[in-house]
């Protein structure tokens, strides 16, 4: 519990007396190439495999004839905007920006950067940890949205290069029956997934004392702590929203 | 001036000051000295607002730093300069930048007024050919001056510097106290030492402190220090050789 609190006041101090804006815009512009730029290529790859396979693997499950074959398409489009983008993508952002973040500021904590910031006067936790949360924010539902398409695309080219479903079928699967609050669905989760991975790992990075080792154990703390936060998180917006 | 009174600190139950008062003089070195773990650093860092004391308090000026509004806080924190141990430099960013980080956050100044500042400070510690490199392309010597320059850059009034020699050869750490020195002297500022480098404190140590399992066991300057009769002051100078053969 106390570890909680811990993390409601670290909170706190990010809205604490900060910097100039165009200090953190910069911050800000810097931080969206950092985690939103630079996780493009893990989230294509990670997005168009996974698309192919839920194709496949539907495909190999509905083989009863009353049941069309665009149902395939349907089925990896809800999949993959319902789930798949938005809570894989993000467990996969919790792999390699979380533990970017929490080693980060590990790094910088164990080496006094930290403290030379704070010595200086300057507010640390909001000039250090405000604008990786806001760009984890802005930059997440960005992420989803391609890994959707990606995904659906990839679906796409497994289907129709193996010749489970026609490129007809696919096209007629992925507008049949569509709903698009599920779009806004899919928006809102990596909006909070994103806030809960940047501001867990940097949570677990910024209180970090000791040595390379810690920086290890904070780093990979920060990404099981954010991992286990999607999942509850995940649920419970299902539950809210659908 | 810094007069710290009755300072006290513990960690889980463990005192590791007890009752600290001591005053350090403007544009004089002053040197805090004493064996690993006898609470030098800690001192430092309750005097720099990182570590909260339990007990006492720090004046600047007469303003206490713990007991005073935020603003005034925050405007003596902006004349706080400090070299960390192991320089504290920003690793994204270059020589040049991280000089130029305290302007750029907490100053108005033109960039022209900033670039002028910093080739200044960097020239003031030799480094004006460094100013594009990155800290992981300088040596150990170059991060501790770099952090100088980074600490001078505002003008600081106070300077405070943790371990400066700590894993430097003897020529670099010469040249390194020399600068502090210089620069002390130069702008009239109140510089605070940690050390336990006996070179530093037999050539820069104006005002000297003994720290020994958290208390303050002796108090002067480098002149009467190895006439102390303080036996665990004397066993800390004398663990070194050539002192000791100096001493006999």
């Amino acid at each position: 519990m106390s570890v909680i609190g811990k993390y409601f006041i670290f909170l706190g101090t990010l809205f604490g007396k900060g910097e100039k804006l165009s200090v953190y815009w910069r911050r800000l512009m810097e931080e969206c190439v950092g985690i939103g730029v630079s996780s493009i290529f893990i989230v294509a790859i990670v997005s168009t495999f996974i698309g192919a396979v839920s194709c496949i693997q539907t495909a190999y499950n509905l083989v009863s004839p009353i049941i069309p074959i665009s149902t395939v398409a349907l089925i990896v489009r809800d999949m993959e905007i319902l789930e798949l983008a938005p809570t894989i993508t993000c467990i996969v952002l919790a792999g390699k920006v979380g533990s970017n973040i929490a080693s980060e500021l590990g790094t910088m904590r164990i080496t006094e950067q930290i403290d030379a910031l704070e010595v200086m006067g300057i507010n640390s936790s909001s000039y250090l940890v405000l604008p990786k949360v806001v760009a984890a924010m802005l930059t997440f539902p960005m992420l989803v949205i391609f890994s959707a398409f990606l995904g659906i695309f990839g679906g796409y080219l497994a289907g129709t290069l193996t010749g489970v479903i026609t490129e007809r079928d696919y096209l007629y699967g992925i507008r049949d029956s569509f709903v698009p609050y599920n779009i806004f669905f899919m928006c809102v989760k990596p909006f909070v997934f994103g806030f809960l991975i940047a501001s867990i790992s940097s949570f677990k990075g910024f209180f970090t004392s000791g040595g390379a080792l810690e920086v290890g154990k904070a780093s990979t703390q920060a990404v099981t702590n954010s991992c286990i936060s999607i999942l509850i998180a995940d649920y419970l917006l299902a539950q809210l929203l659908l | 001036m810094i007069e710290i009174n009755n300072i006290s600190k513990a960690f889980n139950g463990k005192e590791v000051l007890k009752g600290i008062s001591a005053q350090f003089q403007k544009g004089e070195t002053n040197l805090i000295i004493g064996g690993s773990g006898t609470g030098k650093s800690v001192l430092l860092k309750c005097m720099i607002g990182l570590v909260k004391p339990d007990q006492g308090n720090v004046l600047y000026n007469g303003r206490d730093f713990y007991h005073c509004d935020k603003d005034t806080q925050q405007s003596i924190r902006r004349e706080m300069g400090v070299l960390f141990q192991g320089g504290a430099l920003f690793d994204s960013k270059t020589v040049e930048e991280n000089v130029r980080f305290p302007l750029d956050m907490l100053t108005t100044q033109s960039p022209e007024e900033k670039r002028e500042r910093v080739a200044f400070c960097l020239q003031r510690v030799g480094l004006e050919q460094a100013a594009k490199r990155m800290p992981s392309e300088i040596s150990g010597g170059m991060k501790k001056r770099v952090g100088i320059a980074r600490a001078i850059v505002m003008n600081p009034a106070y300077l405070f510097c943790d371990e400066p020699n700590s894993g430097l050869d003897p020529l670099t750490s010469v040249k390194i106290d020399e600068l502090i020195k210089e620069i002390t002297e130069e702008y009239k500022i109140t510089t605070i030492i940690i050390t336990h480098d006996m070179n530093s404190v037999m050539e820069i140590g104006q005002n000297i402190m003994f720290l020994y399992q958290g208390n303050k066991l002796w108090e002067g300057v480098n002149t009467d220090i190895t006439k102390t009769d303080v036996p665990e002051l004397k066993e800390f100078l004398f663990s070194n050789k050539l002192l000791r053969e100096m001493q006999e």
